[in-house]
């Protein structure tokens, strides 16, 4: 992308000037989110890694509408077959397509991670938000229970919780919507932290400066000075926060999954999918592998393109 | 240093019993009936199953059975396990030592293999070794330590059969023979855990150090005609690793959640394994104990890395 640069050469033709300044005014200023996209462009692997997701999401999305192979349907004529035209991710143990099964337990890594991500940000923006304005007592509590949730046993307790709440929480909403819905709410609940102490940090360079004290002047009331002045300063690491989060949340249902304490058995996870596999290690490595692989390059696509975004949101990298 | 220590092990017990105290109850508020096992037990009648109850202290407030816990694990009694029918705290004896070991070599290895890489990294930035080592640590910190384990496994001891597909939990070591047999069995479960730990370090590593080159007092120790070797290692190294020593302790809990996924992997008789067997088998106190140990070695881990932050940073002894 080129830059319209102004020619400031001096000229004696007066239409040569009333030109130069036409072109002038047509120049466009530069903004930050341009700067950024224009920084994020530059950025190969993130770019990469944007381009991958974007297919992946499409791919879970729109995939099953163009793809009508059932995940249930069983071929008996098909056991544990390896990728072929006609099952281009190969078969299961009973003969279960799994490409279907891929995508439709995509939709589940895919929803967990940013459903999980909302609710991390969120949570983190607000501890972060509240903890960085009020400052003294508050903050002193919150951060408290900020290095409280830090030395929590993560991957313990989702285990222990999900297990324990499974019953209830299914016979209320339903197998598959009660499963995502503890996942997802514990998997945000243990991993705020990191934005609340982003945006508390922000919070606490900019409280005091001019801006604010004249936004207080004119009689704007707390919040909007806490939401709408200070916090869109602490928009670009909260970004790139989130986007990691995403990556660090498939991961971390996956692996409940793995364990066995996710969703139920007979919906297709990625991470149940290579649980299953496991015993067809030997045999079928297909059946393990591709969810596998799938994960991790979702995953990697993701913090790519949290680098990427990392690099083109800093102002210090303007270029 | 010896106040500053002991200021900060004072700290640590009051973590300690918070954590305790929200692992209680979350396993008390849980709905479900600990006697529901009995619920189609014609023998056990309903009076039979409230004296059970009763017997068991189960009829109390939680709160007061909470203080009732905490009084007998304080002392050293963790309660019994229902499905082993022996004391929590044998079980635990016997099944610590393996996930230390493990969990301990890989990350001292990952600490030795990841400050030389991150170091050369940030000095020599932007050159192949640079690159390639920043690919590298993407793909370590993506990938989910299953799908690791699940690669190693079909490579290294499926395919080549250098490593045993399961760890022999029977195996004594009493000679150097089976001293090379549980050495050649540990490599697998240790390599899924030191890529991961690795991969972050690394990037910490780099980062910190990049933080620190371009400042004013490594021109200065260059001006004045220090050995490059010793600018890079005794100034801006030991500087460097501050904020590496606190992204080390935050990443404690990550260490012991891969834990639990090569062990049951692996099949490595350690806690994790345990504690997922114990969340199939309903095994309340054999859970809330390896919880709150997981938690124990997370705050002692963090107490430990505080520690050295005091040593590194002389300034936070006084604060």
């Amino acid at each position: 992308m080129s830059e319209r640069t102004i020619d400031i050469a001096p000229t004696s033709e007066p239409s040569a000037a009333v030109k130069q300044l036409e072109r002038h005014l047509s120049a466009t200023p530069r903004t930050l989110w341009g700067d950024a996209w224009r920084r994020f462009l530059r950025h190969k692997l993130a770019l990469i890694g944007a381009v991958t997701l974007i297919l992946f999401i499409a791919a879970v999305g729109l995939g099953p509408r163009i793809y009508k192979v059932s995940p249930e349907a069983l071929d008996f004529n098909a056991l544990l077959s390896p990728p072929s035209a006609a099952h281009p991710f190969g078969t299961d143990d009973l003969g279960r397509d799994l490409l279907a099964r891929s995508m439709y337990g995509g939709r589940i890594s895919l929803s967990v991670g940013f459903a999980a991500m909302v609710i991390a940000v969120g949570l983190g923006t607000l501890v972060g938000s509240v903890a960085g304005f009020f400052g003294g007592k508050t903050d002193q509590l919150l951060m408290r229970v900020v290095d409280l949730f830090l030395a929590l046993p993560v991957l313990p307790l989702l285990l222990l919780t999900v297990y324990l709440f499974r019953v209830p929480v299914v016979k209320a909403f339903g197998p598959e919507l009660g499963i995502f819905l503890i996942v997802v709410t514990m998997i945000g609940v243990l991993a705020w932290m990191t934005t609340a102490r982003i945006v508390r940090a922000t919070f606490l360079s900019l409280k005091e400066k001019e801006f604010v004290e004249a936004a207080r002047c004119l009689g704007v009331n707390r919040s909007s000075i806490m939401f709408g002045h200070i916090l869109p300063n602490a928009m670009s690491p909260i970004i790139v926060a989130a986007t990691l989060e995403v990556g660090a949340a498939i991961i971390t249902e996956s692996t409940l999954s793995f364990l066995g304490v996710g969703f139920p058995p007979d919906t297709p996870t990625w991470g149940r999918m290579v649980t299953d596999g496991i015993n067809y290690l030997q045999t079928a490595p297909w059946i393990a592998l591709i969810p596998g692989a799938l994960i991790f390059l979702t995953v990697l696509s993701i913090n790519f393109m949290g680098d990427g975004l990392r690099d083109a949101l800093d102002p210090r990298s303007r270029l | 240093m010896s106040q500053y220590i002991l200021r900060r092990c004072l700290l640590a017990i009051p973590t300690l019993l918070l954590i305790s105290f929200v692992l209680f109850a979350i396993l008390a508020l849980a709905p479900g009936d600990p006697m529901s096992q009995f619920a189609f037990n014609p023998s056990v009648t309903p009076a039979v199953r409230e004296n059970m109850k009763r017997a068991l202290g189960l009829d109390q407030p939680w709160p007061v059975r909470y203080v009732k816990w905490l009084t007998a694990a304080a002392q050293g009694n963790l309660g019994y396990s229902f499905a082993a029918k022996i004391p929590v705290q044998t079980l635990i004896t016997q099944r610590l030592p393996q996930t230390l070991w493990v969990v301990g070599s890989a990350f001292l290895l990952a600490v030795l293999l990841a400050i030389p890489i991150g170091v050369i990294s940030a000095v020599k930035q932007y050159s192949i070794f640079d690159q390639v080592g920043t690919f590298f640590s993407f793909i370590g910190f993506s990938v989910p330590s299953f799908f690791t384990g699940l690669l190693l496994m079909l490579v290294f001891a499926v395919s080549l059969g250098w490593f045993p597909i399961v760890y022999s939990s029977t195996l004594k070591v009493n000679s150097w023979g089976t001293f090379w047999q549980q050495a050649r069995q540990m490599v697998l479960p240790v390599t899924v855990l030191l890529v991961q730990q690795t991969a972050a370090l690394t990037r910490f590593t780099r980062s910190a150090m990049l933080d620190n080159l371009p400042l004013d007092y490594v021109r200065t120790a260059r001006s004045k005609g220090l050995a490059d070797r010793t600018v890079v290692v005794r100034h801006v190294l030991s500087n460097s690793l501050i904020p590496v020593v606190t992204l080390i302790a935050l990443g404690i809990p990550a260490i012991f959640g891969g834990a639990i996924v090569t062990e049951n992997l692996f099949r490595v008789n350690g806690i994790g394994a345990l504690l997922i067997t114990s969340i199939n088998n309903s095994d309340t106190p054999v859970v809330m104990a390896i919880t709150f140990i997981f938690a124990i070695l997370t705050v002692v881990f963090n107490l430990v890395a505080d520690i050295f932050y005091g040593v590194l940073d002389p300034r936070v002894r006084y604060s």
